[in-house]
C-alpha cells in the first residue's frame, strides 16, 4: 500500500515546488514570491520526509527538522525588511 | 655542534642585546656583545690546531632533505681564517664603537645588528650545504641594508642603503640561480659533493650559466666593477660599521665564494678572462677615482674596490701563487684598511668633518694616532718591510707570471704598476693631508677634541698586526696562507719561495716605480685636482636613482593596468586564462568515461530543472536586489534537497544553516543599499561576459562530468575505513573535521574569528545617518516589533537550542557536529533580535561575543595540544567507550571538545557580526559597543 502511494505523493509534491517556484519567479508582487517561497519551505519538508520513507533511510529527516525551524526565520527576516525597511532594529 | 654554537651566538646575542640597551650604563650592551664575541672567536680558535693541520671539520642535520636543504656546517683552513677575522674584527669594531657611539644614541641598535652580521658572516663561511649559506647571505644583505641606512632620518643614508640592497640583493638572487643549477647539476648541495663534481661541472653544458650566475653573485657583494657604486655610497653608515663590513667582512664574502668555489668552477678560460678582466678594471678604478676623493671615508671607500679588485685580479689567475698572493693580501688589506677607517671615524669625532681641504697639520693634536696612521697607510702605499710591500709584490711577480693573451702579456704587469702607483699616491695622500700638510682651515670643532685612548686602542692593535705580519711573513705565508690556499684549491699548495720577495728582479723595479711614481704623483696633485674637475661630471647615484625610479614607476603602472579595482575585470581574467589554457587540452578529452551512469529518477531531473530554473531567475532579475535574494534562498533550498537525494545529511544541515544566515546578513546590508542595481555596463561588455561565463560553466560542468564517470582511487576510501578505528566515530564527514582534517578546522574557524573581528572593528566607529522616515506612512506597518511575532520568537528559542544540543552531541557518529549546532543557535538568537529588537536580547544576554571567538579558538588549539602531551601528533583524537550509571553506554571522544571549541567561535563570530551589523541601523540601539 505505502509502496504504492509514496511515489503518487512524491509526484504530486514535487508538482507542487514546481507551482511554488512560478509563483516565486512570477510574482508579481514581492508578497507572493515571499509566500511561494516559505510554501516552498513546507513542500520542501514534505519531498524530504516522504523521500526518507521512500530511500527506507532515515538519516535525512534532521533536514526537514531545520528547514521548519530555519526557514521560518528566514521567511519572517525577509517580511520584517519588506514591512520595515531593516532586520534588526 | 661548535660550529653551530659559533653561528648562534652572534645571532642570540643579537636577540638579547636590545633588551639590555635600556640598561642605564652604555658600557652593558658593549660587553654583553664583546663577551659573545669573545666567546665565539674563543670557539673558533680551540678548533685551530686541528684545522690547521689539515683535518676538515664537518657536522649535519637534516632539515628539508626532500629539496636538500640541511643545516651542515664545515671548517677548514679557508673558513677558520675568515671566521677568526670576522670576530676577531668584530671584537675590535665593539670596542671601537663604545668609544664612537660616546654621547650618541643607538649604540644598542649597532650591536644588535652588528651582531646579527656577524652571525650572518659566519654562516656564510662555515656553511657545508650551498642552499643553508644563501640564507646567510641573504641576511647579510639585508642587515647591511639596515646597518647602512642606520641613520635612517638622512636621504643620503637611505639611499645608499637602498643602493646597496639593490645590487647585492639582485646579486643575491644570480647566485641562488647558479647554486641552484648547481645542486640540479650535481645532484647534491653539499660543499664537499659539489668541489669533488669539478670536472662534471666544468665539462656540463650550462657551465657558461652557472659562472655568470656565481660571479655576479660575488661581483656585486665584493663590489667589483660595474657593480662597485653601492660601496662608496654606503659610506653614509656610522663608522665602524664602514670599518667592519667594508674592511673584514661583506665585500670579501664575495672573494670568499670565488676562493670556496676555486676548485668547482676555476681553472678554466671562461674564469680566468671574466674574473681577472674584471678584477683588473677594478682595481684602476678604484685606485684612480681614490686619489681625488676629498673625503677621506671616499678615499678609503674607492681604495677598497681597488684592492677587491686587486685579490678578485689574483683569485681570477688562479694559480696556486695567486691563491697564496691573494689570500695573503686579503689578510694584509683587513689589517691595515679597517684602522685606517677607525682613524677617519676618530678624526671626525675630533674635527666634525671628514673633508681633507680643511683637515690638516693634525699630527700636532694627536701624535699617538699620527704613528698608527704612518704604519697602517704605509702598509697601504706597499712601502717595504710592510706586510703590504710583501703582498703586493707578490701580486706584481704574479702579473709577471700571468700568461693572459700572449701579445699582451706585457699589458698586465704594465697595468699592475700603474694601479700600484695610484695606490701609492692615494696612500700618501690620507696620511699626508690629514696630519701635515699644514694648518687645519676651518674645522667645524676647533680645536680639535683629543682622541680617546680607547678609540685609538683597536687602532694600535691592528697596526702592530700590520708590523707583525710584515716581520713574521715567512711563518704566516707558510703556516697559515698556504694551509689556507690549500683548502680552497683542493690540492697541497706547493711551498712558497718567500726568497723571491727580497729579489732584486723586475717586480722590485715595479714596486720602486709605483712608489716614486705615487710620490710623484701626489706632489702633483693641485694640478690633477684641476684637471680632475674639468672632467665631465657623471654621478653614477643620480644614475642609479633615475634607474629605480623609473623602475618603481613602471612596475606601478603595470600594477594599475592589470589590478584596477573591478571584481569583474578579475574574475573574467581568471576565467578565461582557465579557458585558454585548459581549452585546448581538454576538448581532446574524451568526455563519457567508462563508468555506468546513475540511473535518472523524474523526481531528481524534476528537482534539477527547477534548480536552474532559480539559477537563472538570479541572473534575470539580479537588478532587483530583494527578488535576488529571495531566488538565492530558493536555489538554496534545492541545493538542500539535492544533498538529502544523495544521502548527504551533513551537506544539507550545513547548506540549509549558511543559506539562512547568508540571507539575513545580506538583508542587513541590503538596508543600506540602493533596491536595484542600475545598469552601468555596455551591451557589448555583457555579451562577452555572458559568452566568457557561459563557457567557463560549461567547461567546469564537462571537467566534472568527465571525471565522475572515470573509475578513480580517491582518499574517501581511507577515511571510509579509518573512521571508526582511527577517529572513534562513524560520521566520516564529522570525523574528517575534527580528526583527519582538523588543522583545517582549527585554521578555518580562526579566520571566521578574524573576519568577524574585522567586521566588529569595520563598524566600531562607523557613523550612518539616521535613517528617519521622511513619510509618515513610509512603512507598512508601525510598530517594529508586532506582539504576535515576539510572542511566537520566544518559545523557538529553548526548542532550537535543545535541536542544536542534539545535533552538537549526536555529531560524532551521525549527521550533524558542532559547526551546524552553531549556526541553529545563532538563527535562533537572531529570531530574537528580529522579533524583539537589539536593546531588548541584549537585556537579557551576554554580549561577550569576543571572548567567544577567542574561547572557542583557545579550546580547540589546547585540545590539539592535548595529544602532544600524550605524546601523539598534534590534534591526534582519543575516545573510549564507558560504561556510566544512569545514562549507560557512552563514547567520550576529546573531538568532542575541539567540536565545542568549533562550535563557540562559529557561534561568537556570526552573532558578533550580526549584531554589530544590526546596530548600524538602529535609532534606539545600545550606544556602546557590542561584543
Amino acid at each position: 500500500m505505502t509502496e504504492a502511494i509514496l511515489p503518487v505523493a512524491l509526484a504530486l509534491f514535487s508538482v507542487s515546488l514546481l507551482l511554488n517556484l512560478y509563483r516565486v519567479l512570477r510574482g508579481p508582487d514581492i508578497i507572493d514570491r515571499i509566500l511561494g517561497l516559505d510554501t516552498l519551505n513546507v513542500n520542501a519538508i514534505a519531498v524530504i520526509v516522504l523521500g526518507g520513507i521512500y530511500m527506507n533511510s532515515s538519516l535525512i529527516f534532521e533536514a526537514a527538522l531545520l528547514i521548519a525551524l530555519m526557514g521560518f526565520v528566514g521567511t519572517v527576516a525577509m517580511t520584517k525588511y519588506l514591512v520595515r525597511g531593516d532586520v534588526i532594529e | 655542534m661548535t660550529l653551530l654554537s659559533v653561528v648562534l651566538l652572534p645571532l642570540i646575542g643579537a636577540l638579547l642585546v636590545p633588551l639590555l640597551a635600556r640598561a642605564r650604563s652604555p658600557l652593558i650592551p658593549a660587553i654583553a656583545s664583546g663577551i659573545v664575541t669573545l666567546a665565539a672567536l674563543s670557539l673558533l680558535l680551540l678548533q685551530a690546531p686541528t684545522v690547521l693541520s689539515g683535518e676538515l671539520i664537518t657536522s649535519e642535520w637534516a632539515w628539508i632533505p626532500s629539496i636538500g636543504l640541511s643545516i651542515a656546517f664545515r671548517l677548514d683552513a679557508l673558513a677558520l681564517f675568515f671566521a677568526t677575522l670576522i670576530t676577531g674584527m668584530g671584537l675590535l669594531i665593539i670596542l671601537y664603537a663604545h668609544f664612537y657611539f660616546a654621547g650618541k644614541p643607538g649604540a644598542g641598535r649597532f650591536y644588535a645588528l652588528m651582531l646579527a652580521f656577524m652571525g650572518a658572516m659566519l654562516g656564510i663561511v662555515t656553511s657545508e650545504n650551498l642552499l643553508f649559506m644563501l640564507i646567510f647571505w641573504e641576511m647579510t644583505s639585508l642587515v647591511s641594508f639596515v646597518l647602512i641606512g642606520f641613520h635612517s632620518d638622512q636621504r643620503p643614508a637611505r639611499r645608499g642603503a637602498r643602493m646597496t640592497l639593490v645590487i647585492t640583493g639582485g646579486g643575491g638572487l644570480a647566485l641562488m640561480a647558479g647554486i641552484v643549477l648547481m645542486g640540479s647539476i650535481v645532484g647534491s648541495f653539499n660543499l664537499t659533493d659539489i668541489l669533488a663534481a669539478g670536472d662534471e661541472l666544468r665539462a656540463h653544458a650550462h657551465y657558461p650559466l652557472i659562472l655568470t650566475l656565481v660571479l655576479l653573485g660575488a661581483m656585486t657583494k665584493s663590489a667589483q666593477f660595474p657593480f662597485h657604486l653601492w660601496l662608496p655610497n654606503a659610506m653614509t653608515a656610522p663608522t665602524p660599521v664602514s670599518a667592519y663590513l667594508h674592511s673584514a667582512t661583506m665585500v670579501k664574502a664575495g672573494i670568499f665564494l670565488l676562493a670556496r668555489l676555486h676548485p668547482a668552477l676555476a681553472d678554466t678560460d671562461a674564469w680566468l678572462y671574466s674574473v681577472s678582466t674584471v678584477g683588473m678594471a677594478t682595481l684602476l678604478t678604484g685606485a684612480f677615482i681614490a686619489m681625488f676623493k676629498h673625503d677621506t671615508k671616499e678615499l678609503l671607500a674607492y681604495s677598497t674596490v681597488s684592492h677587491l679588485g686587486l685579490i678578485t685580479l689574483l683569485m681570477g689567475l688562479g694559480t696556486a701563487t695567486a691563491l697564496v698572493a691573494g689570500l695573503f693580501h686579503l689578510l694584509n688589506h683587513a689589517l691595515f684598511k679597517a684602522p685606517l677607517f677607525m682613524m677617519a671615524g676618530a678624526v671626525e669625532k675630533a674635527t666634525g668633518t671628514r673633508d681633507m681641504r680643511r683637515i690638516n697639520g693634525l699630527w700636532r693634536h694627536m701624535p699617538l694616532l699620527t704613528i698608527m696612521s704612518a704604519i697602517t697607510a704605509a702598509s697601504m702605499a706597499g712601502l717595504p718591510l710592510f706586510n703590504g710591500y710583501l703582498s703586493k709584490k707578490m701580486f706584481f711577480i704574479e702579473s709577471l707570471d700571468a700568461n693572459v693573451i700572449s701579445p699582451l702579456n706585457w699589458l698586465t704587469p704594465v697595468l699592475a704598476a700603474i694601479a700600484g702607483l695610484f695606490s701609492a699616491a692615494y696612500s700618501f695622500r690620507i696620511f699626508h693631508n690629514v696630519f701635515f700638510n699644514g694648518q687645519p682651515r676651518e674645522l667645524p670643532v676647533w680645536p680639535p677634541r683629543k682622541p680617546a685612548l680607547g678609540i685609538q686602542l683597536p687602532i694600535i692593535l691592528l697596526a702592530a698586526g700590520c708590523l707583525f705580519v710584515g716581520w713574521q711573513a715567512e711563518g704566516i705565508v707558510h703556516g697559515l696562507i698556504r694551509a689556507m690556499a690549500t683548502a680552497s684549491s683542493g690540492v697541497k699548495a706547493p711551498a712558497y719561495d718567500m726568497g723571491q720577495l727580497h729579489h732584486v728582479g723586475p717586480a722590485f723595479y715595479m714596486s720602486l716605480a709605483a712608489l716614486i711614481g705615487g710620490l710623484i704623483l701626489y706632489a702633483l696633485r693641485e694640478r690633477l685636482f684641476e684637471l680632475y674637475d674639468q672632467l665631465p661630471p657623471a654621478d653614477a647615484r643620480e644614475i642609479f636613482e633615475w634607474l629605480m625610479t623609473r623602475a618603481g614607476n613602471g612596475a606601478e603602472r603595470f600594477v594599475h593596468a592589470l589590478e584596477n579595482g573591478s571584481v569583474q575585470r578579475y574574475i573574467a581574467l581568471i576565467i578565461l586564462t582557465a579557458i585558454i589554457m585548459a581549452g585546448p587540452v581538454l576538448a581532446n578529452v574524451v568526455w563519457y568515461g567508462a563508468k555506468p551512469m546513475t540511473p535518472a529518477d523524474p523526481l531528481t531531473i524534476l528537482g534539477a530543472i527547477l534548480m536552474m530554473a532559480t539559477a537563472f531567475g538570479v541572473v534575470l532579475g539580479h537588478r532587483n536586489r530583494l527578488f535576488a535574494l529571495l531566488l538565492l534562498g530558493s536555489a538554496g533550498l534545492f541545493v538542500t534537497l539535492t544533498f538529502a537525494r544523495f544521502s548527504a545529511p551533513d551537506l544539507a544541515l550545513t547548506q540549509l544553516s549558511v543559506e539562512v544566515i547568508a540571507v539575513i546578513i545580506m538583508m542587513l546590508a541590503l538596508s543600506f543599499l540602493p533596491q536595484t542595481t542600475p545598469v552601468e555596463s555596455s551591451r557589448l561588455r555583457r555579451s562577452r561576459d555572458s559568452i566568457i561565463a557561459v563557457l567557463g560553466g560549461l567547461g567546469t560542468g564537462l571537467v566534472s562530468f568527465a571525471i565522475m564517470t572515470r573509475p578513480q582511487d580517491s582518499i574517501s576510501d581511507f577515511f571510509l575505513e579509518q573512521s571508526v578505528p582511527g577517529g572513534g566515530g562513524s560520521n566520516v564527514v564529522n570525523v574528517i573535521l575534527v580528526d583527519f582534517r582538523g588543522f583545517d578546522t582549527l585554521g578555518e574557524i580562526t579566520v571566521l574569528g578574524i573576519a568577524a573581528v574585522a567586521v566588529f572593528a569595520l563598524t566600531r566607529n562607523l557613523q550612518l545617518k539616521h535613517r528617519i522616515p521622511n513619510e509618515r506612512d513610509q512603512y507598512w506597518a508601525s510598530n517594529p516589533h508586532p506582539l504576535i511575532l515576539r510572542t511566537m520568537a520566544r518559545p523557538i528559542l529553548p526548542i532550537a537550542l535543545m535541536v542544536s544540543a542534539y545535533i552538537f552531541l549526536r555529531g560524532h557518529n551521525m549527521p550533524g557536529g558542532g559547526f551546524i549546532a552553531g549556526l541553529i543557535t545563532v538563527v535562533a538568537l537572531s529570531l530574537q533580535y528580529m522579533a524583539g529588537g537589539l536593546a531588548w536580547a541584549h537585556d537579557r544576554m551576554l554580549t561577550s561575543f569576543r571572548p567567544l571567538i577567542g574561547g572557542g579558538i583557545l579550546l580547540a588549539c589546547l585540545t590539539g595540544l592535548g595529544s602532544l602531551f600524550m605524546g601523539l601528533e598534534f590534534l591526534t583524537s582519543w575516545f573510549g567507550h564507558y560504561e556510566l550509571p544512569v545514562l549507560g553506554h557512552i563514547e567520550l571522544a576529546t573531538a568532542l571538545l575541539f567540536d565545542l571549541g568549533v562550535f563557540t567561535t562559529v557561534v561568537g563570530a556570526t552573532m558578533l557580526i550580526l549584531a554589530n551589523l544590526g546596530k548600524l541601523m538602529t535609532v534606539n540601539g545600545p550606544g556602546e559597543e557590542i561584543g
